[in-house]
């Protein structure tokens, strides 16, 4: 599909939104994704009321024991259930996923639309910078961050969405690119519409698409690091709990009590694929470009 | 290409500068001293370590000379092991990861590559959705979940591989370079599913197969060549990821290597390990992000006539 096509079915908006969504429901493996997402996130959120026990609950008497009808997902070395700790841990993996890709994508969104937008000398200066820090070790550099300033979680959200926003930034300064030649643009200009409202009001809206996929592969990989800098001891501190730092405790006691590993890890790993594969079920709905074997 | 090779060397000069200005800075801005943190010394044994180690100095002093050592290749001596520099740390542990991430590496090209191209022979059917399914499983399964299951399994249930140790006992290189390589082949996989996708479906590909020449010359001679440029343009990443994924692995597997160091460095409060690891790593990043671009270029006859056109 070319350009112009593209852009003939972005004037009916509502109906390419309606396609992708028809699309997308197609794709089952897609919208099982979705569906699992959906029941994760109302689950996180209804932590502190629906956990079958209290987070900091502890039952020495009983100590680790495998799943059983009291404990679904069995209990660690203290008594405590593993499936209320799962669900506590998912709640700060999800948070991190969500609110560090946040930061990513506000910071990439402004930079990309404004480079693209600007062209020209800001354009190269801007993107310069971008292909420099591009170029930078950024995993040794989150860990130095967490070493030098202490473990704080606000700090581990700042220090991935610093990370996290460049690909953005190069996303969306390409679309934004080939919009501002377009006819609506310069009828909002003739209008005498200030070059703030039109990046906000009419370039961005429609550089939507790629960025929401790009969004939701984004957050996989937020996780993924949120998770092995836990595991290494450097992200999320207890009391605090995250999946990352259960499979930490779980690989210590892996021959005895092997669910303890396993269990954080099938959440994990569950929530990675489901991430994913909307994102590629987003990506083939609403990105032409890149439709399966065109 | 001379003259493309020789740019972008000049441009990985600032990055670098930036790098180590970065590092230091920050390293110098970390609350508390690094004496400051074990046990309480005395003022003049205090004074004396941080005269020994120019801390007395103001900081743009103390920034110049550093960066004139590592302009030197010295990277300074380390904090918590005293009598030994960084430049002996980083070379004691070197071959170790060097080695570990040559066979994760291998693992992943070869493993990835293949899985890649069998799955794009037939598009949409079983062949491709089988290899590209255990893909994905790859993908979304980290290393420090996969290199725990995988000693779990094969290492205490079955016995039939170490579970941990480096150059000891025969066989346990294997469990590392897998736990290490398996995302990557993943990732490869897929890079080259969709690039072979791409090559197949031009016109020289149809051109070899009117020729009646066998499947496996067009694929091996004609069609891999052009299919493999996002598998060689994404080797640069992949090797920073795998530096960070030797963090974890030689934790696992209790490998005596660089990145056991380095996560060592960091819960020690080693600052002038933590800063002479990260100078030394971005170098090795940016100069592997320099091969895999060469490389890319050279493969690929578009792109190398726009650097000579460019030159020119």
């Amino acid at each position: 599909m070319n350009p112009e096509t593209t852009a003939l079915t972005t004037e009916k908006g509502s109906s390419l939104w309606r396609d992708a969504w028809i699309k997308l429901c197609k794709n089952r493996l897609a919208l099982g994704g979705l569906g699992l997402l959906v029941a994760l996130c109302i689950v996180s959120l209804l932590t502190p009321w629906i956990a079958p026990y209290g987070y900091e609950q502890q039952d020495l008497l009983l100590g680790a024991t495998p799943p059983s009808i009291q404990h679904w997902l069995g209990t660690d070395v203290f008594g405590r259930d593993m499936l209320t700790r799962i669900m506590w841990g998912g709640r700060v993996s999800l948070t991190v996923g969500f609110i560090a890709t946040a930061v990513a994508l506000v910071i990439g969104v402004a930079w990309g639309a404004i480079a693209g937008y600007m062209g020209g000398r800001v354009d190269m200066l801007m993107m310069r910078l971008v292909d420099i820090l591009y170029a930078l070790p950024f995993m040794i550099f989150i860990i130095l961050l967490m070493v030098v300033f202490g473990r704080s979680m606000l700090l581990l959200f700042f220090a991935i969405g610093a990370v996290e926003w460049l690909t953005m930034a190069r996303i969306v300064r390409g679309q934004v690119m080939s919009l501002r030649k377009q006819e609506f643009i310069e009828a909002a200009h003739s209008l005498g519409l200030p070059q703030s409202t039109i990046i906000r009001r009419h370039i961005i809206p429609n550089t939507l698409g790629p960025v929401i996929v790009y969004t939701t592969l984004t957050i996989p990989s937020v996780m993924l690091l949120e998770a092995f800098l836990s595991f290494l001891g450097l992200g999320i501190q207890p009391p605090q709990s995250s999946w990352g730092l259960l499979i930490n405790y779980g690989v210590e006691t892996m021959e005895e009590y092997p669910w303890l590993l396993i269990f954080p890890g099938i959440a994990l790993s569950l929530t990675l694929f489901a991430l994913n594969f909307l994102g590629d079920g987003l990506r083939d709905a609403l990105d032409p470009r890149t439709a399966k074997d065109s | 290409m001379v003259r493309f090779v020789l740019g972008r060397i000049l441009q990985a000069v600032p990055v670098l500068l930036i790098v180590v200005s970065i590092t230091f800075i920050l390293v110098h801005s970390a609350p508390g001293g690094p004496f400051s943190a074990d046990k309480a010394v005395p003022a003049e044994v205090l004074e004396a370590l941080e005269a020994q180690y120019n801390l007395d100095q103001p900081l743009w002093q103390q920034y110049l000379s550093y960066l004139g050592d590592v302009l030197r290749g010295d990277l300074g001596p380390s904090f918590k092991y005293p009598g030994r520099s960084v430049n002996e740390l980083i070379a004691s542990g070197l071959p170790t990861t060097a080695e570990l991430g040559f066979y994760a590496m291998l693992v992943a090209v070869v493993i990835g590559v293949i899985a890649g191209v069998i799955a794009s022979m037939r598009p949409n059917t079983l062949q491709d959705y089988v290899p590209m399914s255990v893909a994905m499983i790859g993908i979304c399964m980290p290393s420090f979940l996969l290199g725990p299951l995988l000693v779990l399994i094969f290492g205490i249930h079955l016995e039939w591989l170490p579970v941990s140790g480096w150059n000891q006992i025969p066989g346990d290189k294997i469990l590392p370079a897998i736990t290490l390589g398996t995302g990557y082949a993943a990732y490869i996989a897929r890079l080259s599913r969709g690039g072979m996708l791409e090559v197949l479906s031009q016109d020289y590909i149809r051109t070899a197969r009117a020729k009646g020449l066998s499947e496996f010359i067009i694929i091996g001679k004609h069609a891999l060549r052009g299919g493999l440029i996002p598998v060689v343009a994404f080797l640069g990443p992949a090797f920073a990821g795998l530096l960070g994924g030797s963090f974890v692995v030689e934790t696992i597997f209790q490998i005596p290597g660089l990145g056991r160091f380095y996560v060592q460095a960091a819960f020690n409060r080693d600052y002038t390990m933590i800063l002479g690891t990260t100078v030394f790593f971005a170098a090795l990043i940016i100069f592997f992000n320099l091969l895999s671009d060469i490389l890319a270029i050279w493969l690929n006859p578009k792109l190398r006539q726009q650097v000579r056109g460019d030159a020119e």
